[in-house]
């Protein structure tokens, strides 16, 4: 396991950052921890930084200790705003971080030109953009060639063209097969770039899944009915369902063609009560982060496995069904 | 392994195994950062001018008059006395500033960005101390050599001995910039600190000799952190004043500052 969370606790005071946190990341895997601001990630980040230490619970980072694993290099991590010298060029910041790291200058002049920023080496820092800056942080992070980047709301504050070259170039830094965690608000950067997504809310774990999943969630249309003895390969079969579940008498079907789910129901099934709710990544967001959710359901849950409590929420027709769902 | 290009990499657990990692020696102090933290020192228009520039002159305009020159003070003349006194001062804001270093650093994140590498917060300590120290000697050396083409005039011995003086006594104000920057979180802490310098450099005799202003501040002023320097600094050329009093007082007020610097560490690196 690159990352281990058994039930973190991190308080500031009367806060509670992190309310018993458990989250396991396995070698390669891409993941965007996904929340409010204040829901905790951060707070999470941090301590498998070894910037922090939790207040309860465990912190393993690919077996060690956190400031371990820093240490040797085996995680690295692009922080949020601040945290450089502005009177230091580009390339002295980086040579810096290879001293510290016992690396050579030529793993310098390569990670200058991963990252792209060896153009601006000769810069310094506190004439670089927003995003100049971002780049050169995550050049300092690529420098002790770590198992795990971890990257804490890489893109806030940058442009739209800030944040489509940062991303450019983690994405193709990522094809090497490095596990990545970033922490971010922006729903989309969490759909284009993770292959799990991990959805904090109050500190904790309130859904988990693969972003096919989540899309598949999020995405097109919820057809619910009654129909007890439901024929789950039939309804699969149909075109457009990405996901079916029968609970008793009640079938969920998620798909894009809702339409053509609906019109199989009534029309060549026994089903009724019928009911069609649509969404979108956005909403699904809210309802899953905002502050007011219920917690029925409990931490943990999968999105797409139907265990989904904390989907329920005031969200009016967002998911409504779901409500149903969290009160058994 | 020679290059750590992405092609080359063979994904996590590949290539380099987590086993064959290791961490550098001495907590990450090294040459290296000193240099890099030289170099950067050396940028800042603000130090080079409080710590290279303002101290000969102020020796040029308080110092090196014609009066001074005739006038004999130990086994030198008055412009050496004054010129001693000056590099107290210049080897005083050097320290001071490159202790306070670390306030600066602190306050852009600069500290927790450097949590996230091998170097220990005991290393980037004696980081700062070291450099603090190096630029006080070269505060000392500008100051010395524009006194010697000054009219100042002392012995071999007194030049060696009150120069190696000023500058190793100065430990004091690394201890007292080092605290000062844990202790205040601000960007331009060099500019409240410029100030306290210039009155605990009044109060320790380093502009006016103490006896001048009064019995009363003649007493207090022995207590002050700047008069040990001073007097044991200018001891090789002047031979005058208490010597152990002088030596009290620097050890006493390193050690509370040096106190006081290592608290502030402590809650720091608990709460990074």
């Amino acid at each position: 396991m690159t990352v281990e969370l058994d039930g973190v606790v991190k308080r500031f005071g009367a806060v509670t950052a992190v309310d018993g946190l458990d989250l396991r990341i396995g070698a390669g895997e891409v993941v965007a921890l996904l929340g409010p601001n204040g829901a905790g990630k951060t707070s999470t980040v941090d301590m498998m930084l070894g910037l922090s230490a939790p207040d309860a619970g465990s912190v393993r980072v690919l077996g060690r200790a956190p400031r371990e694993a820093v240490a040797r290099g085996l995680v690295s991590a692009v922080m949020q705003t601040g945290g450089l010298l502005k009177d230091y060029t580009v390339a002295e910041t980086v040579r810096l971080t290879a001293v510290l790291f016992g690396r050579s200058r030529r793993d310098v002049d390569a990670v200058l030109e991963r990252a792209g920023v060896a153009e601006i080496a000769g810069r310094l820092v506190g004439k670089c953009s927003g995003g100049q800056q971002q780049r050169l942080r995550f050049a300092m992070a690529l420098l002790p060639d770590p198992e795990l980047l971890i990257l804490d709301e890489p893109t806030t504050g940058m442009d739209v063209s800030g944040r489509r070259d940062f991303w450019e170039a983690i994405r193709s830094d990522a094809r090497s097969g490095r596990t990545v965690i970033f922490a971010t608000h922006y729903l989309d950067e969490a759909d284009a770039y993770a292959d799990r997504v991990v959805f904090v809310r109050r500190g904790r774990v309130v859904a988990d899944g693969s972003a096919a999943q989540v899309k598949a969630m999020v995405s097109g249309r919820t057809v619910r009915a009654a129909w007890p003895g439901a024929d789950e390969a039939a309804l699969r079969a149909l075109p457009g369902v990405d996901e079916v579940e029968v609970r008793g008498d009640t079938v969920t079907v998620r798909g894009k063609d809702s339409d053509e789910v609906a019109r199989f129901l009534l029309t060549r099934t026994p089903a009724r009560d019928l009911e069609i709710a649509s969404h979108n990544l956005e909403e699904a967001f809210l309802a899953l982060t905002a502050d007011d959710a219920g917690t029925a359901g409990g931490p943990g849950a999968d999105i797409g496995r139907g265990q989904g409590g904390a989907l329920s929420a005031g969200g009016g027709v967002l998911i409504s069904g779901d409500e149903r769902e969290a009160t058994r | 392994m020679t290059t750590i290009t992405a092609d080359e990499r063979r994904g996590p657990g590949g290539g380099r195994g987590p086993g064959e990692r290791r961490v550098p020696r001495w907590g990450g102090f090294s040459a290296g950062m000193l240099a890099l933290e030289l170099r950067r020192m050396a940028r800042n228009r603000r130090t080079v001018v409080f710590t290279v520039i303002m101290p000969p002159v102020f020796f040029l305009l308080f110092g090196s008059n014609a009066d001074y020159r005739s006038t004999r003070a130990g086994e030198g003349n008055l412009t050496a006395f004054v010129l001693v006194s000056m590099a107290v001062y210049g080897a005083m804001l050097a320290c001071t500033a490159g202790g306070a270093m670390v306030s600066v650093e602190r306050a852009v994140g600069w500290s927790r960005q450097l949590r996230l590498t091998p170097l220990t917060p005991a290393a980037y300590v004696a980081v700062k101390l070291v450099l603090a120290m190096v630029v006080g000697a070269v505060s000392v050396v500008a100051t010395f050599v524009v006194g010697s083409f000054a009219g100042a005039d002392m012995p071999v011995s007194a030049w060696v001995g009150c120069g190696l003086l000023a500058w190793v006594c100065a430990l004091v104000f690394a201890a007292f910039g080092l605290f000062m920057g844990y202790l205040l979180p601000s960007e331009n802490v060099m500019q409240v600190l410029g100030p306290v310098l210039a009155v605990l450099s009044f109060a320790g005799g380093l502009f006016v000799p103490v006896d001048s202003l009064g019995h009363v501040f003649a007493t207090v002023a022995r207590f002050t952190p700047a008069y040990g320097v001073g007097v044991l600094a200018r001891a090789p050329l002047a031979h005058e004043g208490e010597l152990w009093v002088a030596v009290l007082n620097v050890v006493a007020w390193t050690a509370l500052f040096a106190a006081g610097a290592m608290w502030r560490f402590r809650k720091d690196t608990a709460r990074v």
